[in-house]
C-alpha cells in the first residue's frame, strides 16, 4: 500500500471520516480540519503509532482577503517513520481570528506561531509567550495582511532624529 | 620633490596648523565597518591585498566606534537596525563622516518595503553615496578618495560649533 493511502486510511479510521477533509493535489497531501478539532487532530497525528508525525516544520497562514473565511492556518508536519511531509489546515472565520495553539504538542510551533501572529495577527490561544517577533513591540499593524500597504504606514515605525 | 631634497636645502617647511591637521586627518581615515548585509563582502574585499584600502591609509577597521572617523554603512538598514546604526554613530567622536555604500543604504534599493528605511539620509548626515548593488571595491575606494578630498578642505573653524562634552571632576 502506498504511504499516502495508508495515512488517509489511518486518519479516517482513527479520527472519524467526517471530521477531516482530504485534499490530494499536485502530489501533496493535506488535511483540513475545523479549528475546534485542531489540537485533538494534532495530538492524534503525533501519538498514533502508525503515523508518528513528530516534527512540526512550519506554521504559517494564508490571507484570502475577500473570502468569508478570511484566514487559513497551515501546519507543515513530517514523519520520520513514514518519510512523509503532510500539511494540516484550519480555516478561521470570524473576528477576532483565534485558533488554539499547538505549541503544547510540538515545541517548535512556539516560535512559528509567534511569527504568524506577528505577520498576520492571528491570536493563538493558550500560547505561552505570544509576543511580536520581527516587528518592534508596540507596532500596531500586521504586515502580511492583504490590506497592509507594501510601503507601510508612514510614521508607524520610529526613526532616530537626524543630527544637525 | 621629496622630503630629503627639502632637508638639504632649508631644513624647514612653512605651513599652517590647519593644513597639517587636515592632511593628517585625511591620510588616516579609520573606518567603522558597519557591515549589515552583502555590501560588507565587497567592503572586506576592498581591504584584501588585491584592492588594498591601506594604500589610502584606511586599513585600520576598528570594531569600536570610539576610534573611528568614518562610518561605512554597508547594507540594508531596516527600521529596527536604524536605531542601532544611529547609536553607534553617536558613539563616534567628532569630526566624523559617513559613506552610504550601495543602493539599499542610499535609497532603499530593491527593498521598497515597509521594513526598510528608504535611504539612511533620513536619520544620518551622509557625505558620499556609492552606487552599485553591491558596489565594487574600486567604487568604495573612489568614495574614500572623495571623502579624503572633502576632509582635506576642512579647516579648524569648520568644527567650532561642535559641542564638547562636559567633563565633570568630582570635588572631593
Amino acid at each position: 500500500m502506498e504511504v499516502k493511502e495508508l495515512i488517509i486510511k489511518k486518519v479516517k479510521e482513527g479520527f472519524g471520516e467526517t471530521n477531516v477533509e482530504v485534499v490530494d493535489a499536485l502530489g501533496d497531501l493535506s488535511f483540513t480540519v475545523s479549528k475546534d478539532k485542531l489540537v485533538e487532530f494534532a495530538k492524534f497525528l503525533k501519538t498514533n503509532s502508525d503515523l508518528e508525525f513528530i516534527m512540526c516544520k512550519d506554521v504559517t497562514a494564508i490571507d484570502w482577503a475577500t473570502r468569508k473565511k478570511r484566514f487559513t492556518t497551515v501546519y507543515h508536519l513530517y514523519s520520520f517513520k513514514l518519510n512523509f511531509n503532510l500539511r494540516v489546515k484550519a480555516n478561521l472565520d470570524e473576528e477576532p481570528y483565534q485558533v488554539d495553539s499547538v505549541s503544547s504538542i510540538w515545541e517548535s510551533a512556539n516560535w512559528y506561531e509567534r511569527e504568524t501572529f506577528d505577520m498576520y495577527g492571528i491570536d493563538f490561544k493558550n500560547h505561552p509567550d505570544l509576543r511580536r517577533m520581527y516587528m518592534p513591540e508596540g507596532f500596531q499593524y500586521y504586515p502580511l495582511r492583504k490590506d497592509f500597504p507594501v510601503l507601510g504606514i508612514p510614521g508607524s515605525l520610529p526613526l532616530p532624529q537626524k543630527p544637525e | 620633490m621629496g622630503l630629503e631634497a627639502k632637508l638639504t636645502q632649508d631644513g624647514f617647511v612653512t605651513t599652517t596648523i590647519d593644513a597639517v591637521v587636515a592632511w593628517a586627518r585625511k591620510s588616516s581615515v579609520w573606518p567603522m565597518p558597519m557591515g549589515i548585509s552583502c555590501c560588507a563582502i565587497e567592503m572586506i574585499a576592498a581591504a584584501d591585498p588585491k584592492y588594498d584600502i591601506s594604500r589610502f591609509g584606511s586599513e585600520v577597521m576598528r570594531f569600536t566606534p570610539r576610534q573611528c572617523d568614518l562610518m561605512i554603512v554597508a547594507g540594508t538598514v531596516t527600521y529596527k537596525m536604524a536605531q542601532v546604526v544611529k547609536r553607534i554613530y553617536d558613539q563616534m567622536p567628532d569630526p566624523k563622516w559617513v559613506i552610504a555604500m550601495g543602493a539599499c543604504t542610499s535609497s532603499g534599493g530593491m527593498y521598497r518595503s515597509y521594513s526598510v528605511v528608504q535611504g539612511i539620509d533620513q536619520f544620518l548626515p551622509v557625505d558620499v553615496y556609492t552606487a552599485g548593488c553591491p558596489p565594487r571595491p574600486e567604487n568604495l575606494l573612489n568614495a574614500l578618495i572623495t571623502i579624503q578630498e572633502k576632509i582635506g578642505k576642512t579647516r579648524a573653524r569648520d568644527f567650532q560649533d561642535i559641542i564638547q562634552p562636559k567633563t565633570e571632576i568630582a570635588n572631593n
